[in-house]
């Protein structure tokens, strides 16, 4: 503990006050602050869109505060633009790994600052890969400067991160989420690099979601929610339970769904082990007719994949799917969609909506054969005539069917993918991420919506990020963490039953088979 | 693939199309030893050094042009560039009887001045590569035949004009080699342009920007700035080929151009360089250009029409990127 009292006398290297950033619509910080000394680990923690990464972004000089102070070993400072923050000390390692895949694990350290020879123009590569040796060494990486980074697994990927941030004499390094894709091996070789780090009085912000984590490495904890600074704790004193009522401490606006009897009810979809990779294994579950589950979980958990599996948008590597009691296989989406699943994409500019097309050919887009006449010739005035028939049914506002997408809003766009998959005939809709970028009002209006679909009989499945909608909406919750369900809730089960499941790491993880996967790359470097 | 990937070397950068810049030489070998075994005329030195004489001007068109596709752009005014370069060397040499290095001087500027405009467009305007570069070819194609009056200029008054790309100063050392001049300066470009990619800051640079420009500007570096300098470098390759057309033609043709881009940009495709950019080698896209040059030489030969031999030019490049594909997704699948 007396390491812990000198970190507490240290003055803080970095010292945010009243941080203030808003974007477009969203009150993204709202006074926060933070500071991290010299030596310290002080972990992040929140909800996703609780503003840590964006915090972490206006300190790296990404993103410009509207308004707050920073300062810099007591001295105030402006840090407006990435290599502001690097001149200065502060590295950051993104969630999204920021290397050049082209290029090899020395180039990457240095690029942008190559050791070079005559006179300037020539790189000097003798030079640029012993000094990365040098940094390999020092975090006792054995690596290949000069291997390609594409041949890399993601944890040698994040090592490199690391040794470029040391290359610059960061004093403040900040990890956002760095063990999202690691395995317990390469955590453990991750914790070991971030002690020594620390033991050389490096102040290490820590983003993560995961508990165990934090009593492993975390010195303080402060917690972020809706933007706001909710408090900063002592990380070896505070019980998980207090640091989890921090981040989710809000009250619930709505009332949680009456939970219809389906006792009797047919089930409409079974899955059985399905997996993929990292994120989708051994998933297993059923949706009954008229029931809504709600699959929780932190960003990454695998809830996407999931569903996109169902889908037939990503491959399987093995697993049963089936509908209606029978056996299907999904190879593409549109054997999902001949069984009869719908799937509504987080992402309805991408995936779900042509933006550029009128409403009527949105809401036709699935079902068109139907719309078609001898020679592909579309029938028009019955197109309309059904697109007009799903705006008035679902309280579509648009000034009429042709109207372009785009010019509608956000919760009127959802109602057109809805509507699409309705005139499908869909028995299975699965909505991912449903109120994404879709203002408080229209929120209330789509879950009206799904709660009467699920009425009239279809089963649903709401994938979504947010506590609250899970609760709202859920009939029954699915929770996930890294790609396995780690439990089912009846609905309206408190949040902090949810958050603990969802951060409920596998104990029996990183088995042999990944850590010789790990040690053959390690032979290939 | 393991092989390969197993002992990084020091140039790795050039190394990691190993394995299509082989694939691409071997079929080059397979075409030359088919036309050789398929006509007797084929391997004779006349016709090898026409082969070569072919493959000077689309080959050091295809190394500007690959210069650019590394960064993730492309280049769509390489052809009409080069046509443009031609007709401002004919000015200052015929029209304004200046001496040849002025002409030459001349003719790479002009290079160099459009591909800085292109890359301006390009990283400072932010319009994208095909639409700034296809802009630029109409505009230069335009300014090719205004300049001219729409009339070749004939460079019958600078002696020694058509000896640039015709002459052969090797074969004057070695008689029995009588090597154009113009194949000269390819391998000459070639090589500076592949010393570039592969030593330099500019180059490094360029396979930055091609893999993943943000990472590049978040490390701090002025990434606009090295995008149009590449742009720029490309146009004084331009540059070259313009006095290596006029050169053998012995006139600037403000009418030709058009189509030399389509043909730039496959042998480089064929070469193995990656149209997303990051990935690439100029000894590919020399070799490529061989191959189309082979191909229009051996099928000529072999007295297929001139028509045909599109079809089949067509067909290799699908087939090249097609088995690049193939080896990529094995490469995945590997690890």
């Amino acid at each position: 503990m007396s390491a812990a009292m000198e970190t507490v006398q240290a003055a803080p290297l970095i010292s945010m006050k009243g941080i203030d950033k808003s974007f477009p619509g969203v009150h993204a910080l709202k006074s926060v602050n933070f500071e991290v000394r010299s030596g310290e680990v002080h972990a992040l923690m929140g909800e996703n869109g609780a503003g840590k990464s964006t915090l972490m972004k206006v300190l790296s000089g990404i993103y410009a505060a509207d308004a707050g102070t920073i300062e810099h070993d007591g001295r105030p400072v402006e840090i407006a633009s990435p290599r502001q923050a690097q001149e200065m000390g502060i590295g950051i390692i993104h969630q999204e790994l920021s290397l050049m895949r082209d290029l090899n694990a020395a180039q990457n350290i240095f690029i942008g600052r190559e050791p070079r020879t005559a006179g300037g123009l020539l790189i000097d590569e003798k030079k640029l890969n012993a000094e990365a040796a040098a940094l390999f060494e020092q975090i006792h990486l054995k690596l290949d400067p000069r291997t390609p980074v594409s041949q890399l697994t993601i944890a040698k990927q994040q090592m490199i991160e690391i040794a470029k941030a040391l290359s610059h004499k960061s004093r403040v390094l900040i990890m956002d989420e760095p063990t999202a894709a690691l395995n317990d091996a390469e955590i453990n070789e991750l914790f070991r690099i971030i002690r020594k780090l620390k033991a050389e009085g490096v102040g290490i912000i820590y983003i993560s979601h995961k508990m165990d984590e934090l009593k492993r490495i975390a010195d303080r904890v402060t917690v972020m929610r809706d933007g706001e600074y909710v408090g900063t704790v002592p990380a070896a004193d505070t019980p998980v339970e207090k640091i989890i009522s921090m981040m989710v401490g809000r009250e619930i606006s709505d009332e949680p769904p009456a939970i219809p009897d389906l006792a009797d009810a047919e089930t409409v979809l079974e899955v059985r082990n399905l997996n993929r990779g990292r994120e989708v294994q051994d998933v297993s579950f059923s949706v009954k007719k008229g029931e809504i589950l709600g699959f929780a979980g932190l960003m990454g958990a695998g809830r996407t994949e999931v569903a996109r599996v169902i889908f037939g948008a990503d491959p399987l590597a093995s697993g049963e799917i089936f509908v209606h009691g029978r056996k299907i296989t999904i190879k593409q989406p549109q054997d999902a969609v001949r069984a009869g699943i719908g799937y509504l994409s987080e992402d309805r500019k991408h995936f779900g909506l042509a933006t550029g097309m009128d409403v009527a050919t949105n809401v036709v887009m699935a079902s068109l054969e139907r719309f078609a006449g001898a020679g592909g010739v579309l029938k028009d005035p019955e197109i309309r005539a059904i697109a007009r028939r799903y705006i008035d049914q679902l309280s579509i506002k648009t000034p009429s069917e042709r109207q372009e997408a785009r010019l509608l809003s956000g919760g009127n766009q959802q109602k057109v993918v809805v509507a699409k998959w309705l005139l499908r005939d869909c028995d299975v809709l699965i909505f991912d991420e449903p109120t994404r970028g879709i203002d408080v009002g229209a929120k209330s209006e789509i879950y009206r919506l799904l709660s009467q679909l699920a009425a009239q009989g279809r089963a649903i499945i709401v994938i979504s990020s947010e506590l609250p909608e899970i609760l709202r909406l859920s009939h029954r919750i699915a929770v996930m963490c890294e790609g396995r369900l780690t439990g089912f809730l009846p609905g309206g089960a408190p949040q902090e039953e949810i958050m603990r499941l969802a951060t409920q790491r596998n104990e029996n993880r990183a088995p042999a088979g990944e850590l010789s996967e790990d040690a053959k790359m390690g032979e290939k470097a | 693939m393991s092989a390969i990937s197993s002992k990084p070397g020091p140039g790795n950068l050039l190394r990691t199309q190993g394995a299509q810049k082989l694939l691409a030489f071997a079929g080059l070998i397979a075409l030359v030893a088919g036309f050789s075994l398929a006509s007797p005329n084929f391997m004779q030195t006349p016709n090898i050094i026409a082969i070569l004489q072919a493959a000077s001007v689309n080959g050091v068109l295809a190394v500007a042009a690959t210069l650019i596709i590394i960064t993730g752009g492309i280049d769509l005014s390489v052809g009409t560039g080069m046509t443009f370069c031609a007709v401002i060397a004919g000015v200052v040499l015929t029209y304004l009887g200046m001496p040849m290095p002025v002409g030459i001087a001349a003719a790479i500027l002009a290079g160099t001045c459009s591909g800085l405009l292109s890359g301006t467009f390009v990283a400072k305007l932010k319009v994208p590569p095909f639409i700034a570069t296809l802009g630029m070819m109409l505009i230069l194609k335009g300014l090719s035949l205004v300049i001219s009056g729409t009339r070749p200029i004939y460079f019958n008054d600078t002696p020694g004009f058509t000896d640039i790309a015709t002459g052969s100063i090797v074969g004057m050392i070695v008689p029995a080699v009588p090597l154009p001049n113009g194949v000269v300066i390819l391998f000459a470009v070639a090589g500076i342009a592949s010393y570039i990619l592969g030593r330099t800051i500019l180059g490094r640079y360029a396979f930055a920007l091609g893999s993943n420009e943000e990472a590049l500007r978040l490390s701090g570096v002025n990434a606009d700035r090295w995008k149009i300098a590449i742009y720029a470098l490309g146009g004084s390759i331009v540059g070259v080929a313009g006095i290596l057309i006029g050169s053998r033609l012995n006139s600037a043709q403000p009418a030709l151009g058009l189509g030399y881009e389509l043909d730039a940009i496959a042998a480089v495709v064929i070469g193995g360089t990656s149209l997303r950019g990051g990935q690439g080698t100029i000894l590919g896209t020399v070799i490529g250009a061989l191959i189309m040059a082979v191909l229009a030489n051996g099928l000529r030969i072999l007295s297929v029409a001139q028509e045909w031999q599109t079809v089949v030019t067509g067909s290799i490049i699908i087939l090249a990127v097609y088995a690049d594909m193939l080896r990529r997704q094995r490469a995945a699948a590997a690890g």
